[in-house]
């Protein structure tokens, strides 16, 4: 149960533009053990959606891994050939998006779609295929499916149009699913149900799950482990029990402070002072350096190193470093 | 699709005066009782007749029906603009969508050569190609055509798959193992069906209305074989004391080419699988 299904190793990604070189992931490293969720949490533009791109090698030009290991099920997934690498998605590493209505091709039924995906992986007949097609949308919570198999994307709810993606990306028996943002353009009582069947999935069908969120409440909810990510560094990972009980990074604990509760009316809403950096920039030291209440002299001449604090948990901090002046 | 129709007049209007053309063209021989002189046969003794219970359209220079050329003319007319709309589709589609989806320097020769067809005004650009062909005829005049027409559809489905390409449901595929040639066939194409239909159907009218051209200048379908375009060009010279000799035939593209620009919004409608249900 603790052996790990992925792991990300110094991962590096980043995008040639006009305006200059973005280092969008910086020495990431973190990994995902088999039949956990894992999340990965930070603001937009942080490098989360990039770093999940990068577990299925989708991160397309101006972008690419300059440097870094991933390693899925012991295979290298970046020395892989196009040709081996499509064999691993979708069939091994699936991905959900944000928004399923747009990630669903308008001009097929959802049924067509689903046995597409069946076909594309496994030498199975149609009639195979759309009896599997049956079962994935009942495992989805989708029960009526002579309906939904008829109908097209932009007949279905947001609810069931996620279901619908779920559905499609387990088609073919995937270990890990990486979902990014799964529930972001749902309202709140459908995030809820869509969190649950993701659950209820993995610990059915012993999936990995890499939960992609800006939402810390959804990862207090359903992840076992996370990573925070801040300008494309991991500031702090462990298990989210430890991380919610105690959090060492000034970014973590600024993130969640920026929550309003409830209780807090009339009160100012609390924020981390100053925005986050474009990726343009390169730091000499901590990326979070500028924007911290800590900030030390070390900060601003070598980026912290990830300390162990706990058991399984991790910062990149120098408050935590011994030795380390103020 | 009948509802389709019924809320669309216009719609039902064009696709009447298309299918009466189509039929007519087709069973010409049946309709008129005058199948020869429609194929050309001479028949100088009803010269310049004008319209009549025996000649509804009155009779030609040569003393033909021209209700019955018209008919037979239609078989012409109406084949280049399918034949025009069907090639230049056929190597217009798969060339943009090719260039859209590949980007970089393959989408750049593509549409530079196409930029490249492009600049030549058309029917000058088709009246070179059908004169290297060779001698004048109904093939080498669809052929030039459908040789000026194709860069508009590499255009047309470039636009669409560049901004389809950035659709999420074109990365959920490739996150779903999907080669690029699948992808191509079986997402983008389908995608972009609706509007090469909808550009489709409006050029059929256009490429019928060039190939009278054609033909007016005496490059298309050669004599005996009626054309409207020629015929309207024999007509010409007469308008003036005998004008259903040219007026006919003309009307005849005029009808046909409304017809298929009117279709094309009927097209769109019908074709769109979000309007397909709610029509």
């Amino acid at each position: 149960m603790n052996e790990s299904l992925v792991s990300v190793e110094n991962l590096h990604v980043r995008f040639r533009t006009y305006a200059g070189v973005v280092h969008a992931v910086n020495g990431v490293t973190f990994d995902i053990r088999r039949g956990e969720t894992f999340g990965l949490v930070g603001e937009t533009g942080c490098g989360k959606t990039v770093t999940g791109l990068s577990l299925l090698r989708l991160v397309s030009p101006p972008g690419e891994i300059v440097a870094g290991r991933i390693a899925f099920d012991g295979q290298d997934i970046l020395s892989l050939s196009e040709q081996e690498m499509r064999d691993i998605r979708g069939a091994r590493i699936s991905m959900i998006f944000q928004d399923p209505a747009a990630a669903l091709n308008p001009v097929f039924s959802v049924g067509e779609q689903i046995e597409m995906v069946i076909r594309q992986h496994q030498p199975v007949t149609r009639r195979v295929a759309r009896q599997r097609t049956v079962e994935m949308l009942k495992a989805v919570g989708l029960p009526d499916s002579a309906q939904i198999l008829r109908a097209y994307a932009h007949e279905l709810s947001g609810g069931m149009q996620q279901r619908v993606m779920i559905a499609l990306a387990l088609a073919s028996n995937a270990s890990l699913l990486v979902a990014d943002e799964p529930t972001t353009s749902l309202d709140v009582t459908i995030q809820a149900q869509i969190l649950t069947l993701l659950t209820q999935l993995k610990e059915r069908r012993g999936l990995s799950v890499l939960l992609i969120t800006h939402n810390l409440g959804v990862v207090a909810e359903t992840c076992d482990r996370v990573a925070v990510l801040y300008v494309g560094h991991v500031v702090e990972k462990g298990r989210t029990r430890d991380i919610f009980k105690e959090m060492k990074h000034p970014y973590t604990q600024g993130l969640l402070e920026a929550i309003p509760r409830p209780g807090s009316h009339g009160q100012p809403l609390q924020a981390i002072s100053g925005s986050v950096p474009s990726g343009l920039v390169v730091f000499s030291g901590c990326p979070f350096e500028p924007r911290c209440s800590f900030a030390m002299e070390v900060c601003r001449q070598a980026p912290p190193p990830l300390v162990r604090v706990g058991e399984e948990h991790y910062v990149a901090c120098y408050r935590f470093v011994e030795g380390a002046s103020r | 699709m009948a509802r389709a129709f019924r809320r669309d007049w216009l719609g039902v209007f064009s696709l009447v005066v298309i299918v009466a053309f189509v039929l007519g063209a087709i069973f010409a021989p049946y309709l008129t009782p005058y199948p020869e002189e429609g194929r050309g046969a001479p028949n100088l003794v009803n010269k310049f007749l004008p319209p009549s219970r025996e000649h509804p359209f009155g009779t030609d220079y040569l003393g033909r029906d021209v209700l019955a050329r018209v008919l037979f003319g239609g078989r012409s007319s109406l084949s280049i603009g399918f034949l025009v709309v069907i090639i230049a589709v056929a190597i217009g589609t798969p060339l943009g969508a090719i260039a859209g989806y590949s980007g970089r320097w393959l989408d750049e020769v593509i549409m530079r050569i196409t930029d490249m067809w492009l600049s030549f005004p058309p029917l000058l650009l088709a009246i070179a190609i059908a004169a290297a062909l060779g001698r004048p005829s109904f093939t080498n005049a669809m052929i030039a055509i459908a040789l000026t027409w194709w860069p508009w559809y590499t255009r047309l489905v470039r636009a669409q798959t560049v901004s389809l390409r950035e659709r999420s449901f074109i990365e959920a595929a490739r996150g779903m193992g999907v080669s690029r040639a699948t992808i191509i066939l079986r997402h983008i194409l389908p995608n972009v069906m609706t509007p090469v239909m909808v550009q489709g159907t409006m050029d059929i009218g256009s490429a019928i209305l060039t190939g009278a051209a054609m033909s007016f200048i005496g490059l298309g379908a050669q004599p005996p074989t009626p054309d409207w375009g020629q015929m309207v060009s024999d007509g010409r010279i007469y308008i003036m004391n005998q004008p259903w000799y040219g007026s006919f035939p003309g009307l005849a593209i005029f009808l046909v080419t409304l017809a298929f620009n009117l279709m094309g919004d009927t097209v769109r409608d019908v074709a769109d699988p979000r309007s397909r249900r709610a029509a």
